[in-house]
């Protein structure tokens, strides 16, 4: 199944399950049906559970704040999570307040799912990802499924929780086929997973890295280079002892990241090891993250902003002081082709 | 030059300009998520014949043909859509974030409603530095449905601020009709509860949205403030792309075509000779095999990084 076909299979699964489950979000009935995710959503369940909005993105995340309060579980979706930085306020002051605020009166179960674009010039505006602004906020949940069997697992466990939960999907993932188990099953949030066992190195990948560290770790299986590679999943509750049991293993850490360093999540990867397992290191961390920029639109800068497996793949090598190869052509993954 | 001809030139030129956008869109060339504007010409002719050059327009990501209107280099925004250093925004933007400061293009956003407080910042910077220039905010439908919208006309009409907003109202924001979206209450007619004056025009009779334009221009350059134009108009091509989203069944086909009989453009056919109409397309033609071929011809921009550390 494609990923996002589990991601549909996912909200199918939690609608016919509860029905204080709805959805809705610009596009979610119309005939794209947010790239194939929510099509027939309406049709199953009604146009009070899949619903158009207004370009009101701000109200109606607080609208849905209002309505976890007298029992819903709403399923917000954007087809840009560069749309959502119109919501912050509700998100942030005040979704992400409220179990705090009011000592557990009101938890606010809240699915934000929210799509990143990538590829045919989608520019500065329609680019950026986002988790590590929301994983620095007390009071959210941050997944970031990388196949189509946690795109599913994880969607289910995201409505199951009683916290706001970002869910975000990488648009270039929509396309990957993967085995996904049929009817309800969760994905812990809060849970890495090892796809990867390995001794030397310990990758950690977020989202559409955990393809590219493959790619790299198989490369670096020939050169005689064991590397393991952690599929970190969830954001916010960070798996730290998954990550700290991997690196006290392998002395060694990559953190490949698909947003920007500086202040994020691989720059909170490589704390949580300096504060509890700088011992263990072998060598300094690397991260392989975005060029510290907005995403520019032209073919000809585009596809080289992303760093890919080649990039992480060197950055492995560099740990290993056992410098630059030939060996890794660039990113395989295939591009999205326009209009949108 | 009469002002009809003026206005029939500007609209054919930025229909044959997106007309040829469409066509090689396909070979790739072009890789951006491009909104056309096809059928929507009477708007921004008809605004821009009533601004100077020092007024300025901020509008959105369906702008080739505002850009156009206000006098943006058509090179430029050509090696803007290849994607090229020489572009408007040097390949940096695409075709959903033009700019063309000398021509008071300002830089378009692709968040819907995004540029309204722009136009709005920008008569107040007027207002500060005793200029009598003329801001327009253009939007669409749509961006009527955000809070920002309704904060900027508060704050435009308790300033008394030189804005013209423009409102394009095509009927759907992307796959969804107005009715959908909106209580059925005229845009234009809303504007009494901000203590702005307003009109409702044709959109496809330039002549007809220039008076308006005209009079809101002169409002603002007096110091009387804010006014709103409410243009119904529609678009002939599907939201993003150059293809017909009619044919594939997602708006009606009897819309489409009742819209078509009303084309901006043939509107005005009969106001110039098939001699002027004959010249008008030979000359934009030349601009356009032009701009082409400066743009295939034109540097790409190089990276503004440098590859990591542990690459090199
Ligand atoms: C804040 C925000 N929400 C959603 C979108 C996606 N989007 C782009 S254009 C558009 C429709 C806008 O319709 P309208 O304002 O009527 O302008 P039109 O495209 O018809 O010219 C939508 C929903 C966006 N770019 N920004």
């Amino acid at each position: 199944m494609k990923f996002r076909e589990a991601v549909r299979a996912a909200t199918v699964e939690v609608m016919r399950k509860d029905a204080r489950v709805f959805v809705l979000g610009i596009g979610v009935p119309d005939v794209k049906g947010i790239f194939g995710t929510t099509v027939g959503l309406a049709d199953e369940f009604g146009a009070d559970r899949a619903f158009d909005i207004p370009l009101s993105e701000s109200a109606v995340t607080g609208i849905c704040v209002g309505a976890t309060f007298r029992g819903l579980r709403p399923i917000f979706v954007h087809q840009r999570i560069d749309f959502t930085m119109l919501t912050m306020d509700q998100i942030v002051n005040h979704a992400a307040k409220w179990r705090a605020m009011f000592h557990g009166a009101h938890p606010v179960p809240l699915v934000i799912r929210a799509i990143v674009g990538r590829g045919w010039g989608n520019g500065p505006q329609h680019t950026q990802s986002h988790h590590g602004t929301f994983a620095h906020i007390p009071g959210l949940k941050v997944v970031v499924p990388a196949t189509p069997h946690d795109a599913k697992g994880l969607l289910i466990a995201a409505v199951e929780d009683d916290d706001p939960v970002i869910y975000i999907e990488h648009r270039w993932l929509h396309e990957e086929d993967g085995e996904v188990p049929d009817g309800y099953y969760e994905v812990p949030i809060g849970k890495a997973a090892v796809v990867r066992a390995g001794n030397d190195v310990t990758v950690a990948a977020v989202g559409p890295y955990v393809g590219e560290a493959l790619k790299a770790a198989g490369a670096l299986a020939g050169e005689g280079v064991s590397a393991e590679v952690l599929d970190l999943r969830t954001l916010r509750p960070l798996d730290s002892e998954t990550l700290l049991a991997s690196v006290r293993r392998t002395g060694r850490l990559v953190v490949a990241d698909a947003d920007w360093g500086p202040c994020g999540v691989s720059a909170e990867l490589l704390a949580v090891t300096a504060e509890h397992a700088f011992g263990a290191l072998k060598a300094p961390p690397v991260r392989v993250t975005w060029p510290d920029s907005p995403v520019p639109s032209s073919q000809a800068l585009e596809p080289g902003f992303y760093p890919g497996a080649r990039q992480i793949h060197a950055a492995v090598r560099y740990t290993l002081s056992r410098g630059a190869s030939a060996g890794l052509a660039g990113s395989s993954t295939k591009p999205f082709e326009g209009p949108f | 030059m009469s002002l009809e001809r003026s206005l029939y030139e500007a609209m054919l030129r930025m229909r044959m300009v997106e007309e040829t956008i469409a066509a090689i869109y396909p070979d790739r060339e072009i890789r951006s998520p491009t909104h056309l504007y096809i059928g929507q010409e009477g708007v921004a002719a008809g605004v821009c014949a009533a601004l100077g050059r020092q007024d300025v327009v901020a509008a959105n990501y369906r702008s080739h043909g505002w850009y156009l209107a206000k006098g943006g280099s058509l090179r430029a925004m050509v090696d803007e859509l290849f994607g090229r250093a020489t572009g408007c925004s040097g390949g940096w933007g695409g075709s959903m974030h033009l700019i063309d400061v000398d021509a008071g293009v300002m830089g378009t956003s692709a968040i819907v409603g995004g540029g309204m407080s722009h136009a709005v910042g920008s008569a107040l910077a007027d207002r500060i530095l005793g200029r009598a220039q003329v801001s327009v905010a253009v939007f669409g439908d749509g961006a009527v449905e955000e809070g920002p919208w309704h904060e900027c006309l508060n704050f435009a009409s308790l300033k008394r601020l030189p804005v013209v907003f423009v409102c394009e109202n095509n009927l759907w924001a992307a796959f969804s009709p107005l009715k959908d979206r909106q209580p059925p209450v005229e845009i234009h007619e809303r504007m009494k509860a901000y203590g702005i004056p307003s009109e409702l025009v044709d959109g496809n009779d330039a002549l007809a949205v220039h008076r308006a334009a005209a009079v809101a221009a002169d409002r603002a350059r007096r110091g009387h403030g804010p006014s709103l134009i409410e243009c119904s108009t529609y678009r002939w091509l599907e939201h993003c792309g150059p293809n017909d989203d009619v044919a594939q069944g997602f708006r009606p086909a009897e819309e489409l075509e009742g819209w078509k009989a009303r084309c901006p453009i043939l509107r005005m056919r009969s106001l110039v000779t098939d001699e002027e109409d004959r010249s008008i397309r030979a000359a934009v033609m030349r601009e356009i095999e032009d701009a082409l071929a400066h743009a295939r011809r034109a540097p790409w921009p190089e990276p503004s990084w440098k590859p990591a550390y542990y690459e090199v």
